[in-house]
């Protein structure tokens, strides 16, 4: 079975006058279909790099990143990207900030402005669609960036640490509820974040990158009896301590 | 959800009331009390009415010109050509700058030359503009387009810069190119930018067009002062100047309502 994202030795340099950075050195790793993979890793050891490059957004400089075995491109619509901060507009409203993607792709039409309305309201935003981003709270605001990234209806999420900029509590609920979004949507999710206890709480799987430059030191798999099903639950269970610990451990070596 | 207000907030709010009041009454009495002192002083012989005039001499003198109709004359023909001249300013400011944005050669190769000519005195442009376009109303818009418009750019280029990288990154991501990025970030998130710069350029067009009309012009305010000051009718010059004060507060209120109608 092909994977649905296959990246083999993947390497990428920064480049300024002065001098050459090495960022990524031969990177090799693969998500399934329906995974979320969580990839931590020290501060500047290219996580937000490996995120560019799967979305296209940069040219590896040698390398693959196959997604359904085919080859990314720049502004591949198979993918959405969920950035730190939600960057909704506030000249918009939350329903014209959530269509921006769609208005962009030219793919505004009755079915997929419909489909919005849906997830507005699915996710507790339908009374708000025409309030401006400054009226909603830190975790709604992440909601409806989420919303315009689902409303293109992608394959694979790329999550680059969307909870970093939120406060610890709305922090827990978000990714609580972000999470619990991509899983019942069955979506292939890749989330980089510096926080080992979001890592654990969210993933199927843990990719731990070493210092710059950039290689994949372990890989773990984690495993939580069916009942623990939210980010929020897992916390609840022992394993949860056990798996953080083993983290931390290789982290630090 | 409005409560009953407490003793301290009632207070609070009478307390502020009145000091508006007293605010604007302050002003009244600043202008009432200086025309009144001006007129005074010119009756009882302390100026020289024929060199400082007097308010009621600046209001007879409009009063004469209103009745011949030439002020309406001049005050058009100054707003007119602050008006072409302040479009010009605008449109080649943005146009500028976004080209400035989209090329960063480009504008790597431009930035001394418009440092260059945004400090230059544009004042000393303006016989070489008479030569090359004549004594005409292309002359007095090119003065004042050439007063404001590289600033404009400069300033407008300045604020796109700063614009938030991941911005861009968003729309990228979301498969837009830099068309998309310039049509549903830039110019929409710069709206408050632009509106303050054009507050500048209103100005500085008004001050282009007098110092076009101080030196090319048979029509305008910027005429009648010159003119005026040449035959020392010195009421004319005052007048003229007035109107000049009540038309530089118009345009920006102008401006400001604009400003109150984006923000909404």
């Amino acid at each position: 079975m092909i994977p649905k994202l296959e990246v083999s030795h993947l390497c990428y340099s920064y480049h300024t006058m002065e001098g050459e950075t090495e960022a990524l050195s031969d990177l090799s790793f693969q998500v399934q279909t329906g995974e979320f993979l969580a990839v931590v890793g020290p501060s500047g050891c290219g996580k937000s790099t490996l995120l560019s490059l799967i979305c296209g957004l940069l040219k590896p400089d040698s390398g693959r990143i196959l997604l359904d075995g085919q080859p990314v491109l720049e502004g591949d619509t198979r993918i959405g990207y969920m950035l730190q901060k939600d960057h909704l507009f506030e000249w918009r409203t939350i329903r014209s900030n959530a269509c921006l993607g769609l208005e962009i792709q030219k793919k505004m039409d009755p079915d997929h402005e419909k489909k919005v309305e849906e997830l507005l309201k699915a996710y507790g935003l339908g009374n708000f669609a025409e309030a401006r981003p400054s009226e909603l709270s830190g975790g709604m605001r992440q909601r409806a960036a989420l919303i315009r990234t689902l409303a293109l209806e992608p394959d694979l999420l790329l999550l680059d640490e969307p909870f970093s900029a939120l406060d610890y509590q709305t922090r827990l609920t978000v990714c609580d509820d972000i999470s619990t979004i991509i899983r019942s949507r069955k979506k292939t999710a890749v989330l980089i974040t510096h926080d080992l206890s979001e890592a654990v709480s969210a993933a199927d799987r843990i990719l731990i990158l070493t210092r710059r430059p950039g290689r994949i030191k372990d890989t773990i798999s984690i495993t939580f009896p069916k009942e623990a099903d939210s980010p929020l639950k897992r916390r609840n269970f022992p394993e949860f301590s056990v798996y953080f610990n083993e983290v931390w451990k290789i982290l630090k070596e | 959800m409005k409560t009953h207000e407490t003793l301290a907030q009632q207070e609070f709010v009478a307390r502020q009331l009145r000091r508006r009041q007293m605010v604007v009454l302050a002003r009244l009495f600043l202008f009432l009390s200086v025309l009144v002192l001006w007129e005074a002083c010119a009756r009882t012989g302390v100026i020289n009415a024929f060199i400082f005039s007097s308010p009621s001499r600046i209001v007879r003198c409009f009063f004469s010109m209103v009745l011949d109709g030439s002020i309406f004359l001049h005050t058009g023909v100054t707003i007119l050509e602050t008006l072409v001249s302040f479009f010009f300013v605008t449109a080649v400011g943005i146009l500028g700058a976004v080209a400035l944005w989209s090329s960063k050669s480009l504008a790597e190769i431009l930035d001394p030359y418009l440092v260059m000519l945004n400090s230059l005195p544009k004042s000393a442009l303006a016989p070489i503009l008479i030569v090359w376009l004549g004594s005409s109303m292309r002359t007095i818009v090119a003065a004042a387009v050439s007063v404001a418009v590289f600033g404009s750019i400069l300033t407008l280029h300045n604020g796109f810069m700063s614009m938030d990288p991941d911005q861009a990154r968003l729309i990228r991501s979301l498969g837009g190119g830099k068309r998309e990025i310039l049509f549903k970030v830039l110019l929409p998130g710069s709206v408050p930018l632009i509106i303050s710069n054009m507050k500048v350029n209103v100005g500085l067009c008004l001050v282009g067009v007098i110092i076009g009309e101080f030196l090319a012009a048979r029509l305008g305010l910027g005429y009648l002062i010159i003119y005026g000051s040449q035959v020392f009718k010195l009421d004319l010059v005052l007048m003229s100047i007035v109107i000049l004060c009540i038309l530089a507060a118009l345009m920006y209120q102008g401006i400001a309502l604009a400003e109150r109608r984006a923000e909404r």
